[in-house]
């Protein structure tokens, strides 16, 4: 009896052939699966919206809880009510990133398209654009400056320092924390879901009713469900960090 | 037997795929430590204050997730950074 298990190295779990286009703009499973989340989420909006009742039922009744989410959940709790103007920007991030996220857990596709640093990195620079220029609109290039590198109230022989700190937080942490978030996490689910994959499948490949054994079926499915609410978490998680930069590009702190 | 040992010292087996899995485990298991001990501090404050005032749950909530993303993003730098680490 061989219980040797064969795991495959990181860029079998993740990197997918080519299926046409070239070797730059190739189109393979996780491109695919991103133009399908945009059908999605755009289908799932249009026929919320086409026909819609004073009693909301069925498609548009997710439709409505969602917006109302957004609005009273993000905006209304980080940016307040001049937030409002960004709600269709942000509902339409959140349910990109949910819908592209829980590509995860669904059979057949099984690959979370956050799980490839493109698109994180692509939104994360859009975000990026985006704060610098609604603080640079509202407050003026100067004030702008000003409201987001010198903290109010602190001593003139230390300032220089946290100038330099939150010169590092605008321009380089920011960003790159709100990528390498969104990425990591979802890289390291679908990790975790191939690993406890390969342990049942091999258990059960041996003698099939030793694959309830070290529990690792059992757990498979309960990290399954796992992954359900960090897929919600991290789509929660990246728009709210959105409205929290953009609210403080807007209004400085005081 | 000493013939073995001599066998031994000739011939030098590649080390560099050993030192790089340890390295590894070490990048992310030091990575994980301060925010593990930081998103329960945030988590065991927010819900203390919480209890205390059950009407301020929903902003205690999102500033809870605010923390311990900001947090939890030092883990997933470490997380990253063992899987950049090549031999």
């Amino acid at each position: 009896m061989n219980l040797a298990i064969d795991f495959p190295p990181i860029s079998h779990a993740v990197e997918w052939p080519i299926i046409f286009g070239g070797d730059v703009l190739g189109v393979n499973k996780v491109v695919l699966l991103m133009w399908l989340s945009v059908i999605v989420v755009f289908a799932f909006f249009f026929v919320a919206s086409r026909k819609q009742e004073l009693i909301p039922a069925g498609v548009q009744n997710v439709a409505e809880s969602t917006v109302d989410f957004i609005r009273n959940g993000i905006i209304l709790q980080t940016m307040g009510e001049e937030g409002l103007f960004y709600t269709p920007f942000l509902l339409m991030m959140f349910s990109f990133i949910f819908v592209c996220n829980i590509w995860e857990v669904i059979p057949v596709a099984q690959m979370p398209v956050n799980a490839r640093i493109a698109l994180p990195m692509f939104m994360a620079l859009l975000v990026y654009v985006m704060y610098h220029f609604v603080g640079i609109k509202g407050q003026g290039l100067g004030g702008y400056l000003k409201s987001s590198l010198v903290p109010p109230g602190v001593p003139k022989a230390i300032l220089p320092l946290l100038v330099f700190i939150e010169l590092i937080t605008m321009l380089i942490t920011k960003p790159l924390s709100l990528c390498v978030r969104l990425f990591a996490n979802m890289f390291a689910g679908h990790l975790l879901l191939i690993t406890f994959s390969i342990i049942s499948a091999t258990l059960f490949a041996i003698q099939w009713q030793i694959v309830i054994l070290p529990f690792s079926a059992f757990l498979l499915i309960a990290l399954t469900g796992f992954e359900v609410l960090v897929a919600f978490l991290q789509a929660f998680i990246f728009t709210i960090l959105t409205a929290v930069y953009i609210g403080q590009s807007m209004h400085p702190e005081h | 037997m000493l013939s073995v040992l001599a066998q031994a010292a000739s011939s030098t087996p590649d080390i560099t795929p050993g030192l790089t899995a340890i390295g590894r485990g070490i990048v992310y298991g030091g990575a994980a430590i301060g925010p593990g001990i930081g998103i329960g501090l945030v988590v065991g404050n927010a819900i203390s204050s919480m209890s205390r005032q059950p009407e301020s749950a929903g902003m205690v909530r999102t500033t809870m997730f605010l923390g311990i993303a900001f947090t939890e993003a030092l883990a997933l730098f470490g997380f990253v950074l063992a899987f950049i680490i090549s031999g």
